[in-house]
């Protein structure tokens, strides 16, 4: 049973080289992986099968894709690195003997990228990795885009309470009151919506503001 | 008395605390509330939680910070836990090597395991090291969601020891602590019982303080159930928690200790000899000098309410993951610390049973200098000691005020 974790910096799919480390005591399975992954081509694999000094050597060797046991202790070591590189989120691809129906969309909902029911085979290393890594990256690119999506809506808001505060205090007119706010931001070489947000955020703290 | 027999999977790690579990499927407390307890060892944290989050387990024996990290989506996968119970106090020690207890010994007068001048004496061969360009020392922690890990980052940042700048915190699980410090890897570990007790006993290590030295009757595993679990099982959790509750009590009673030490000791469940785990039972931890000195507080399986799920505790963990980067600060994440621990639900579940439940979803920490009174079910509970090592309280109300306490510290 194993879990397959991305590191830092997850290579474009096309072209590059990637460097995948395996931590296993186990000796057969390791070379299993190694096998299925160099067929593939292109990429470099490091086994590691000893555990000391694991944090120090996954440095080191700095790889871009973790292959190690679900069962392996040093996953809790891993995980100190992962908090530490302070790196997002990365692709995990399970590998199980048996499931049921539940773990399956347990483990999707969970945000695992392949979930691989029927064991381990070399040939099927490399394309799962590639689904894990493609269905991984369509994923986040998908919730990037509907962060940017809210992003832009509160800024909007934000922008409108803005010139709502300066038409009333100041007694502009809409047209002139967005003129001020994006010029005032250019000065500042910040975003409209960041100047909008201190405006608010002050009339607030001076009890100025939106009731008058 | 119950309608069907609930299956649960539970995960557990080879710990003296994982107990309440073990006794509850080996005694039939399970069995009493019609619970067939089907138990799973695991060898990381980690991987404990991620089996709950592919639905492998339902609930499991797991570190008290984990669920609130958990609920805060810190980590590689997505769960969400609630907690109704907790499993227990203490347990926990920081042991260092031979060849730093050397360097220690010179600063100390007595091997007493007394936090304050296990510290002062820490930060004498830390200096020291530093005059010398010696590297940084290096401490072992289970997890970095973990009350040891804040804990021991608590005890050393109180005296300027900064945990990545004057000292190194690595992550390594409990079972491998003793062999990592024997090679030589670390220079201490702070870990569960019986681990400290092995490395004491194998000649490599000598146990320096407790965690009960750091932060009385300070909180430690809790029972980490899956949110859609708990939703889909009807009475399943209430039925879980009552089992615990009967297992832990009798965990606690003092003609139990014998037993209890030969069924943990098993394979399958701690794994180690009965002589390594007979002394966290009996609370007393062996000395340099190889006396076994009664340590006060060192564990509670149930009494001192050490089963209630204290939002306070919760809260604590969440303001130490704030102090130490884990996560920013947010009224949001407040509350969903708060929320992770669920009194509401263990009351649900022990009401019936006509014991002493606190009145209190929360208490503020550290306030109890001595065994104290407590508001609850039926007027008997006592509560406490629960006082901090340096006498520091933290109110959950002024949680943003306790964390600003902490800035001119570790900004050194």
């Amino acid at each position: 049973m194993l879990l397959l974790c991305g590191t830092h910096n997850m290579p474009a799919m096309a072209g590059q080289t990637l460097h995948i480390l395996i931590i296993d005591n186990n000796r057969l399975r390791a070379s299993i992986i190694e096998e299925g992954l160099s067929d593939g081509g292109r990429v470099r694999v490091t086994v590691l099968d000893e555990t000391a000094q694991l944090l120090r050597r996954i440095v080191e060797i700095d790889p871009d894709v973790i292959f190690i046991d679900l069962e392996n202790p040093n996953r809790d070591v891993l995980e100190h690195m992962f908090e530490v590189s302070r790196a997002v989120k990365r692709p995990i691809a399970m590998f199980v003997d048996q499931s049921d129906q539940a773990s399956i969309e347990a483990a999707i909902d969970a945000g695992v990228s392949a979930y691989v029911v029927d064991g381990l085979k070399k040939e099927r290393v490399r394309p799962i990795l590639d689904t894990a890594i493609s269905r991984f990256n369509a994923f986040e690119r998908l919730k990037r885009e509907l962060e940017e999506a809210k992003t832009q809506l509160a800024d909007r808001k934000v922008i409108e309470r803005a010139k709502t505060l300066l038409m009333q205090t100041r007694g502009l007119a809409e047209p002139e009151a967005y003129a001020l706010l994006r010029k005032t931001a250019m000065n500042q070489n910040r975003r409209i919506a960041e100047i909008a947000e201190s405006l608010v955020l002050a009339a607030g703290l001076l009890g100025g503001g939106e009731g008058k | 008395m119950t309608s069907s027999t609930c299956e649960v999977r539970a995960g557990f790690m080879p710990l003296v605390d994982c107990a309440p579990l073990v006794i509850a499927r080996e005694l039939g407390f399970a069995e009493q509330e019609g619970i067939e307890l089907q138990l799973v060892r695991e060898t990381s944290w980690a991987t404990i939680r991620d089996r709950l989050a592919v639905s492998h387990l339902d609930v499991a024996h797991i570190l008290a910070p984990m669920p609130v990290a958990a609920n805060l989506a810190l980590g590689p996968l997505q769960i969400r836990m609630l907690v109704p119970m907790a499993l227990g106090t203490g347990a926990n020690s920081v042991t260092v090597s031979r060849e730093l207890w050397q360097g220690l010994s010179q600063y100390l007068d007595v091997a007493d395991f007394d936090a304050v001048n296990a510290l002062r004496a820490l930060g004498r061969v830390v200096r020291k090291r530093e005059a010398q360009s010696l590297p940084c020392l290096s401490l072992g922690v289970v997890h970095p969601y973990s009350a040891h890990h804040y804990e021991l980052a608590y005890w050393l940042a109180s005296a300027s020891l900064i945990p990545g700048a004057a000292i190194d915190l690595v992550v390594i699980p409990p079972p491998l602590m003793p062999v990592a410090l024997a090679s030589g890897h670390i220079d201490g570990f702070c870990a569960g019982e019986p681990w400290g007790t092995v490395a004491a006993t194998d000649g490599n290590g000598v146990i320096l303080t407790t965690n009960s030295q750091i932060w009385q009757n300070s909180p430690e595993k809790v029972l980490g159930v899956r949110e859609d679990w708990a939703e889909t099982h009807g009475d399943g959790v209430s039925r879980l928690v009552r089992a615990l509750y009967r297992s832990a009590e009798w965990c606690d009673a003092i003609g139990n200790q014998e037993e209890l030490a030969t069924i943990l000791a098993d394979d399958r469940y701690v794994g180690q000899k009965t002589e390594q785990i007979r002394p966290c039972l009996a609370r007393r931890l062996k000395t340099a000098d190889g006396e076994l000195l009664p340590v006060e507080g060192f564990l509670n399986f149930a009494s001192k309410a050490a089963t209630f799920p204290w939002t306070s505790h919760a809260l604590w963990f969440f303001s130490q993951m704030v102090r130490w980067g884990q996560v920013s600060f947010s009224q949001q994440g407040v509350e969903i610390a708060r929320g992770t621990y669920r009194p509401d639900l263990y009351r649900a579940a022990l009401e019936p049973l006509g014991i002493e439940i606190p009145s209190a979803n929360a208490k503020v920490e550290g306030a109890l200098k001595i065994e104290t009174p407590a508001g609850s079910a039926l007027g008997q509970l006592r509560l406490g000691p629960d006082t901090f090592f340096d006498g520091e309280v933290f109110d959950p109300d002024r949680l943003e005020a306790y964390l600003e306490g902490f800035k001119a510290n570790d900004s050194l």
